[in-house]
């Protein structure tokens, strides 16, 4: 992915000059090493300061929930599949943005990396394939593909699914990959010890709503976490409220998560809740044959009725 | 649900019309049976604050 960020900011100068687009929604450097962040250019002048590199893992459909005005935005294969569902959502419309299509080899999990090297991390560098860390006494060199995000290592769809332009030609897709092999193994746990398992996966959440607010999904003008009247469930950290929670809001995301990875990205505690939204991911692809966000000419699947829909839980 | 560990049989859906009354008496039958052989709920209970 080195060299996209020149072509990026040609690509922006080219559409903010022309007047093709009000925006353009990127990446700038962040004021911490692998901590990158969205950044809105309307001027010319502004345009330097986008940049692209293995540190780009927000989900940047987020950004164009209920815009009004034209947008161009860059899309790794993720962001796409939810500009796609935004664009089925009635979030924004089609001719609303310009795609600019990020053929993506993986971002790079920052808290993994915080793992494997000792002392604070003061710069973070990379090639095609590796990964420089530089701490205040070391310099570690890693293979980026040991230090991805797991989504991203997971992922089958780096090459935008929709897009006006590209920034360059697609990469190569990942092929026969066990996608949910972790996910089995919960499914293949006594109900006692899955209930155990969540109990200890989720109990450092602070309730903070990082997480939500970093995903394209979670757009609702007031979460039923928030409501007040009713109050659907408890504000504090008690286990059970912290549970509802997580599984509402996964059940939210049915049929329309990315599995994007910004989620898991935003959380402060290094939570991983994509265990939830990737259950009913999987749910979804055994039955119905459903991936979100590949389509804009195909109904959701909890959207549509077939004959054939499974129905045995019902009795 | 199951997959966070609420037993398999602790919850049911099902699909009654108005006019199925047999059904409805059999459905309730059934889920009253099921949930009765699991014995009380123990996951999913949340304690209230004890007020004097
Ligand atoms: S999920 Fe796929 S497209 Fe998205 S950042 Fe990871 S590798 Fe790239
Ligand atoms: S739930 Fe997480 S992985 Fe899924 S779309 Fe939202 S932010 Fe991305
Ligand atoms: S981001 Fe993490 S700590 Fe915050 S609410 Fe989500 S899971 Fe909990």
């Amino acid at each position: 992915m080195l060299g996209y960020t020149e072509k990026m900011r040609g690509i922006a100068s080219r559409l903010l000059k022309d007047c093709s687009v009000e925006m353009v929604i990127g990446f700038r450097k962040g004021s911490m090493p692998m901590m990158n962040e969205p950044c809105f250019v309307t001027t010319i002048e502004d345009v330097p300061s986008l940049i692209w590199d293995s540190n780009c893992g927000i989900n940047l459909a987020n950004y164009l929930t209920n815009r009004k005005e034209k947008i161009a935005v860059f899309a790794k294969g993720c962001d796409s599949r939810n500009i796609v569902n935004h664009i089925i959502e009635n979030k924004i419309k089609r001719d609303q943005v310009h795609i600019v299509g990020v053929p993506c080899t993986g971002m790079i999990d920052k808290r993994k990396i915080a793992g494997m090297v000792k002392g604070e991390i003061l710069e973070v560098s990379e090639t095609d394939d590796t990964i420089k860390v530089k701490t205040a006494d070391s310099e570690t060199l890693f293979e980026k593909t040991e230090v991805l995000q797991q989504n991203c290592t997971l992922c089958i769809h780096r090459n935008p699914v929709i897009h006006d332009e590209m920034v360059a030609d697609p990469v190569e897709e990942q092929t026969s990959l066990d996608r949910y092999a972790d996910i089995q193994k919960i499914e293949e746990m006594e109900s006692e010890d899955k209930w155990q398992f969540f109990e200890d996966l989720l109990s450092p959440c602070i309730r903070c709503y990082a997480c939500r607010n970093a995903c394209p999904l979670c757009y609702c003008p007031t979460c039923f976490v928030d409501e007040s009247k009713p109050q659907w469930m408890g504000k504090g950290q008690d286990p059970i409220d912290v549970r509802t929670f997580h599984f509402l809001r996964a059940y939210h995301c049915a049929g329309r998560c990315t599995d994007c990875g910004a989620c898991e990205r935003a959380c402060p505690v290094g939570i991983n809740m994509r265990l939830l939204t990737r259950k009913l991911e999987k749910d979804c692809q055994e039955q119905f044959g459903w991936e979100a966000g590949l389509s804009l000419d195909q109904r959701p699947a909890l959207d549509v009725y077939q004959t054939n829909d499974p129905g045995t839980f019902i009795k | 649900m199951e997959m966070m560990g609420i037993e398999r049989d602790r919850l049911h859906m099902s699909w009654v019309s108005s006019a199925e009354a047999t059904k409805f008496i059999d459905v309730v039958t059934q889920v009253t049976e099921a949930v009765r052989a699991l014995g009380p709920n123990t996951r999913f209970v949340k304690q209230q604050a004890k007020v004097a």
